[in-house]
């Protein structure tokens, strides 16, 4: 009954430790067979104890995992043909790499120059032959990564897990190697399940974006679903990118609802497909960071734009190909706009100029 | 004030740093040493007089000596056995105490209990054996009530056997507290990930537990040793008298004062122990482990 296909399925899945509070909140979650997927959300919000339940390191306490069309509660990390990466990787230290990567095929009774030159062969696919026989202390992070991506996918699994495997590598190492990982990926060609709290990994990397708060599943869906279209305030900020306002439905004529707020006259915001707001209503509407337009007072709005906030810009970032300008627009002073670098400097503010801040009102989205 | 940098108060503050390990060891292991060292190379007018020279004579006569091999034999016997079974032993207890007992709390006060035979002295824990081993004694009584044996076994006390036990009932401590440190620094996360290559319990102490305990298995190699090889109280209490070893053979000589040849037969015991530190020490890289 050995398991061939990746796909999986957890159904109510609860995780309590106590018994009183639960770390994973009854979740409902359905995974491809070769998909990427990425869990994300803040510390303690219960993905790690996912990942470790479907790796057969936990135990849920309640609901079904199901990997392959086989429910697999209960069942050892071997029979579930899952591999984890644990963060920090957790090598054997007195092992070298050769000895690392050969593991589990040694305790799987494989014989020695069997073994021996499987372990050769994975380790040139994560060119690090000429680093075979040190030990991992002798290793860079990004080595030491390779080593444990390698001795996690020698057995074949179906289903690779890694816990926060970027997370102990610099920035620039960070990048070069979650290329690396997307290209395992592909070409062992089986399901990742990936952890992280990095927004820009998630996006990068997933097919499959799963955004966690307090053991629930906010949102799940592609990368670029859950950037652009957040569900709701939580993810929205979040996952970062977006300026979230908050107000009251004023109007709402046809395909438009106007939000009143108190600093404008209103905004105008596209109503959503299946209309659920009235009037009245207290609602969130998200407007992405670089779809907000900079004009001077006096200066007219772009055609498109309607109600622009007026503001101060408090603080300015450089970050390359965009300025980031901070305004005191909405009440809770994180009202953002990425200006591209070009029109920034056309004309560019300085801290503490009055501005406003307008955007196509078809780019306005409400929240739910 | 001087620049630290300076070659001779660099020099200084080295020698400051030493000093309080100087200040110990100096009267209380190397003058010692010296002292024995010298005698062993003086003549003696066989009352307990010396008579400062040089001469081999002592030397020759030890190592001539049949009964020096068959002392040296009696000694690592006891050795031997004591560290195998105190290794056995101390390697489970600091096993359980690090792999199954998960509440921190709970484990250190099961290792505090391991220390409780330490609070009474060692004559009382060699003489609380008697009432257990001895002819009269329980495991007799026990044995001889189930009907098991007829004839009170002899074995049991005052007997190599006892001494072994003796020894062990002492010395597991030795081993339980180095391997216990050397474990607790195992990351929990390399048992997991054992776990997730598929190992079984067994693979887990063959090819990751044991390997890493190395250096604690190591030190408590070394004081289980040292301390048997050095000790002739238990031998010859335990014993009654029956065995002997490298140490009460000298003490002997001491008590009828033939203090030259007991310092030779000290120094060649010095310098097979410091040959068999040595090995230990060539074997497992205790510094390299400890660092790691």
């Amino acid at each position: 009954m050995t398991i061939e296909r990746g796909d999986i399925e957890l159904a109510g899945v609860c995780k309590s430790f106590d018994g009183v509070t639960n770390v994973v909140d009854g979740v409902n979650l359905r995974i491809a067979d070769g998909a990427y997927c990425c869990f994300i959300g803040p510390s303690g919000c219960g993905k790690t104890t996912i990942l470790r339940m479907i790796a057969g390191h936990e135990d849920p306490t309640a609901g079904e995992i199901v990997i392959g069309g086989q429910n697999v509660v209960g069942l050892a990390p071997v029979q579930r043909r899952t591999a984890m990466m644990f963060q920090s990787y957790a090598l054997f230290p007195h092992l070298t790499v050769r000895e690392n990567i050969a593991f589990a095929l040694r305790v799987r009774g494989m014989s020695k120059t069997d073994r021996l030159r499987a372990a050769d062969a994975m380790i040139e696919k994560v060119r690090l032959t000429q680093f075979a026989d040190r030990l991992p202390a002798q290793l860079s992070g990004g080595q030491q990564q390779r080593v444990a991506l390698a001795r996690a996918a020698i057995t074949e699994p179906r289903v690779l897990l890694l816990d926060e495997p970027l997370s102990a590598l610099d920035e620039q190492l960070r990048v070069q190697m979650r290329q690396e990982l997307r290209r395992m990926q592909q070409e062992l060609g089986i399901t990742f399940i990936h952890v992280t709290h990095t927004q820009l990994e998630a996006i990068a990397l997933a097919d499959l974006v799963v955004v966690m708060e307090l053991g629930k599943i906010k949102q799940a869906g592609p990368a670029r679903e859950v950037y652009a279209h957040p569900h709701d305030r939580y993810v929205a900020e979040f996952m970062g990118g977006q300026n979230v306002l908050t107000g009251r439905v004023e109007k709402v004529n046809g395909a438009s609802f106007v939000l009143a707020q108190g600093v404008t006259d209103g905004i105008e915001v596209p109503l959503p497909p299946r209309p659920t707001v009235s009037i009245g209503d207290q609602i969130d509407i998200a407007v992405r960071r670089d779809d907000v337009i900079l004009v001077r007072p006096g200066q007219a709005l772009p055609a498109g734009c309607k109600s622009p906030l007026p503001g101060r810009v408090l603080a300015i970032e450089y970050q390359g190909y965009f300025v980031k300008v901070m305004l005191d627009a909405t009440p809770d002073d994180d009202f953002v706009a990425y200006v591209p670098e070009k029109i920034f400097f056309a004309d560019p503010f300085i801290v503490g100029d009055a501005v406003l801040a307008t955007w196509a009102t078809d780019r306005a989205r409400p929240l739910a | 004030m001087q620049p630290s940098s300076t070659p001779s108060s660099a020099n200084l503050a080295g020698w400051l740093y030493v000093s309080p390990l100087v200040l110990v060891l100096v009267p209380f292991f190397v003058a010692p040493i010296l002292v024995v060292l010298a005698a062993s190379f003086f003549a003696t007018d066989g009352f307990g007089g010396l008579t400062p020279g040089f001469t081999l004579a002592n030397y020759i006569e030890v190592l001539h000596s049949s009964l020096t091999l068959k002392l040296y034999l009696a000694t690592i016997k006891f050795t031997v056995l004591t560290w195998v079974f105190t290794l056995i032993i101390g390697f489970f207890v600091a096993y359980f105490l690090v792999f199954h007992v998960r509440n921190q709390l709970l484990a250190i006060g099961l290792f505090l209990l391991c220390t409780v035979p330490f609070w009474t002295s060692n004559i009382i824990r060699m003489i609380s054996w008697i009432p257990l081993l001895g002819k009269e004694g329980l495991i007799n009584q026990a044995l001889l009530a189930t009907g098991i044996i007829h004839q009170p076994l002899e074995v049991l006390l005052f007997s190599d056997l006892a001494v072994v036990i003796a020894y062990v009932h002492q010395l597991t401590i030795f081993m339980i507290v180095p391997i216990f440190n050397s474990m607790a620094r195992i990351d929990k996360k390399l048992i997991e990930a054992a776990i997730d290559a598929g190992a079984s319990r067994f693979d887990i102490m063959r090819l990751i537990v044991v390997p890493m305990s190395k250096s604690g298995i190591a030190l408590g190699t070394i004081f289980v040793v040292s301390i048997v090889m050095g000790d002739f109280f238990v031998v010859k209490v335990m014993s009654g008298g029956g065995s002997a070893s490298v140490v009460s053979a000298f003490y002997e000589d001491v008590g009828v004062l033939q203090y030259p040849t007991a310092a030779a037969s000290a120094m060649l015991l010095t310098l097979v122990l410091v040959a068999i530190v040595a090995l230990i020490l060539r074997t497992v890289d205790i510094r390299q482990e400890i660092t790691r």
